[in-house]
């Protein structure tokens, strides 16, 4: 009993179960419409597994949903719910593209410029929530949900100005050449280029029809360093310390308003990260108008849970994620079914793995009853 | 324990609340979406005499926008009805979306690759040169002289719709102040909102009265409660109809007419059904009938890349809803005979500033 009771009590086993009920409820949804779950489940694997170039899609499409779900995890660590990663995320993409138009300077320069421009705006929009929160206790998922809505807001408005809008178009200028982080970018258009991957069709697939960018690397980074700074700096102690039990914290001496604010100014950071290379490293390279969010944000907020909040966790979940979201596409165009069918299964999933919290509490349960038969 | 259970309940709180954020746009028209999926593999199977593979990939609307999409694939579907051509969609989630999407079509075989919206316009030429033996087609977008051999432009001459439905204002206005309401100022809008002024102009100049237009631009495509406030205004400052060419903020427009008792006029589809009493007509924009025009020309394999289709009234991709209910009957008479004259070209709408004044002046005789 007691060893039942802890294998489903590690993360890792409950998170496993839930994907596996995940796919079973999306199986019997997909029969009751009148699809082959195999046929639809081979379609996406398929979708994202038979070709290298697939693969890559789905590493470029995870790295911004890696980051906001980091952003998210972090600030849970810290006893935050930071619902506001997609405000941060579209603050940090305007002011990314507004920095990327203006200036422009050799890449060396121009990159960092971007993506600090990016981060700060981040930063700034998490420290707003954190302020608030610190020094007049409003609950930070309030002010962060508000917050979202008036980048959307801002972001439209900096679309409809003449200086960035593009004619005859919904969304800005492209950001300068310059700014890009896409890997090769001058060179795999280029004709030598082109002659050479010709001769490397492998290659070819990957570099020119996916943008290839350093993202991923960046969020490799982040992942350990967030980890470490966590587990194992005395700064990271006092973040998680005033999110286990403000009180206690406050006695041993740690300034729990500090600590709340800096919590948020590093989550803020994180999800504009998550602007700010999704602007340089992948096409269109500008922002539009937008009717409505495009969820990186709540979309990283899956991410944590599916990751139980472990910044290493994020960058598998946001990996397994990126990947249902691309692969199942193909299941449109391979069986037919219709789009939201695929919605409801990967919300199934998510659903599930959200209830994997169930499970180490029915553990607990296990636990006590076996000890209370000893007894 | 206690702190468990909080977190529990509040991950299920987020998780229920993502879902229902998502699934907002797709309500009240699920049970079409599957009467058209069953429709599909249904058709595929009678006749599959054809091994022509369209797709197309959406804009962020997705499939069910009630717009441009959605015609464009019930366009798509209506081909593979009449010519057994394997058609499917995939939606875009993102503007991030859009080269992928147009890459990825390409290997599951299709032979055509329909953008749909101008939106797309960067990311499908960069997709048509890394595909050369594909043809990818564009709604809404031309790309002039740099049309690249395996792409083609399809566009709409909307000022012709534009101008009947102005003119059928002109003729129904008690007031003398009619309206149009905007989405995001572009040449294509412009081609809606010109074509609108001069109708109302020639109906002026028939009816020998002054009529005055008030245009507005929302600077947006979706927001609603934009349109409904710009259209209130309008509505209290004397117009009695207001046109619009502004996607979802229209749905605002028609909304305020409905308060106002007064008239709205739809475009892209026949929107009367979003009230019935208070949409006078539609400036019909038919995607779907260009989008499978196109495609059976490809599918015979006519040469359709390297060049812009423009589709107008001659190619009935353009035009008015058949019933109008709310309208006088005289009036759809006289409408019809503008119609008629556009056809034949002895009245040419303008489509932008310029040729809009030019067009004044061969009025005033």
């Amino acid at each position: 009993m007691q060893k039942i009771a802890n294998i489903l009590k590690k993360q890792i086993t409950s998170t496993i179960i839930a994907i596996i009920f995940g796919f079973i409820v999306a199986a019997i949804i997909l029969a009751a419409t009148g699809y082959s779950p195999a046929d639809a489940f081979t379609a996406m694997f398929e979708g994202i597994f038979s070709r290298p170039k697939y693969i890559s899609n789905v590493i470029i499409k995870s790295t911004p949903i890696i980051l906001t779900g980091l952003s998210v995890a972090f600030a849970f660590k810290t006893g935050l719910f930071n619902m506001g990663a997609e405000g941060q995320y579209i603050m940090s993409s305007v002011f990314a593209t507004i920095v990327g138009i203006k200036l422009d300077l050799p890449p060396v320069l121009q990159i960092p410029m971007v993506i600090l421009a990016g981060v700060f705006a981040g930063a700034v929009y998490g420290a707003v929530v954190g302020y608030l929160k610190a020094r007049f206790g409003i609950h930070e998922v309030i002010t962060s949900i508000m917050l979202n809505w008036v980048a959307l807001y801002f972001s439209n408005f900096i679309v409809s100005l003449k200086t960035f809008h593009q004619p005859n178009s919904t969304a800005t200028f492209t950001v300068n050449e310059s700014s890009f982080t896409t890997i090769l970018h001058k060179w795999k258009v280029s004709p030598e280029g082109i002659a050479w991957l010709k001769e490397h069709p492998t290659i070819m697939d990957v570099l020119l029809k996916t943008d290839v960018n350093i993202g991923i690397i960046v969020a490799i980074i982040m992942v350990i360093v967030i980890s470490i700074l966590l587990n194992r700096t005395t700064k990271g102690y006092e973040l998680k310390a005033v999110g286990f039990n403000k009180d206690a914290a406050e006695f041993a001496g740690i300034n729990v308003k500090k600590n709340i604010l800096h919590s948020m100014i590093i989550a803020g950071a994180i999800a504009g990260l998550a602007g700010a290379l999704s602007v340089t490293g992948v096409q269109p390279h500008r922002i539009s108008t937008m009717a409505a969010f495009e969820n990186y944000g709540f979309n990283g907020l899956s991410v944590a849970l599916i990751a139980a909040n472990s910044p290493i966790g994020c960058l598998f979940a946001g990996l397994l994620f990126a990947g249902l979201l691309y692969g199942g596409q193909s299941i449109q165009s391979t069986i037919g079914a219709p789009s939201e069918v695929i919605n409801i299964m990967i919300g199934t999933i998510v659903f599930f793995v959200a209830l994997t919290r169930i499970v180490p509490v029915l553990a607990d349960k296990l636990a006590k009853r076996g000890e209370k038969h000893a007894h | 324990m206690k702190k468990k259970l909080l977190a529990l309940l509040m991950a299920v709180v987020m998780v229920t609340s993502l879902t229902a954020c998502s699934s907002k746009k797709s309500t009240g028209d699920s049970d079409k979406t599957k009467t058209e999926a069953t429709e599909a593999p249904a058709s595929d199977d009678t006749a599959s005499k054809s091994d022509f593979v369209v797709s197309m990939i959406t804009d962020t609307g997705g499939v069910n926008d009630q717009s441009f999409n959605q015609s464009a694939w019930e366009g798509l579907q209506e081909l593979n009805k009449s010519t057994g051509a394997k058609v499917s969609y995939i939606e875009s989630k993102q503007e991030t979306d859009y080269t992928t999407n147009l890459d990825k079509c390409v290997d599951d075989g299709s032979n055509l690759v329909w953008g749909i919206g101008f939106s797309m316009a960067d990311a499908l030429k960069t997709a048509a040169s890394t595909n050369p033996d594909v043809s990818y087609a564009i709604v809404d977008n031309s790309y002039g002289d740099q049309t690249p051999s395996n792409v083609t432009g399809v566009m709409f001459r909307a000022q012709e719709p534009s101008f009947i439905v102005g003119y059928i204002a002109g003729k129904t206005t008690t007031t003398g102040k009619v309206g149009f309401v905007g989405g995001i100022s572009s040449d294509l809008i412009d081609q809606f909102e010109y074509g609108y002024k001069a109708g109302v102009d020639y109906a002026a100049n028939e009816l020998g009265k002054k009529i005055t237009v008030d245009a507005q631009y929302a600077e947006s495509f979706s927001d609603a409660a934009k349109g409904k406030a710009i259209a209130n205004k309008m509505f209290s400052d004397g117009c009695d109809i207001v046109f619009h060419a502004a996607g979802g903020v229209g749905v605002g427009v028609i909304e305020a007419a409905k308060e106002a008792n007064k008239f709205a006029i739809g475009v892209d589809r026949d929107q009367a059904y979003l009230a019935p009493k208070n949409v006078l007509t539609s400036a019909l924009k038919l995607v779907g009938t260009a989008v499978k025009l196109v495609s059976e020309k490809a599918a015979k394999g006519e040469q359709i890349g390297g060049q812009t289709f423009t589709f107008g009234l001659t190619e009935d991709a353009v035009g008015i809803p058949d019933k109008n209910p709310n309208m006088d009957p005289a009036v759809y008479e006289a409408a019809m005979k503008v119609q008629q004259s556009i056809k034949d070209g002895t009245i040419v709408p303008p489509s932008n500033k310029d040729t809009y004044k030019e067009f004044g002046k061969t009025l005033s005789k």
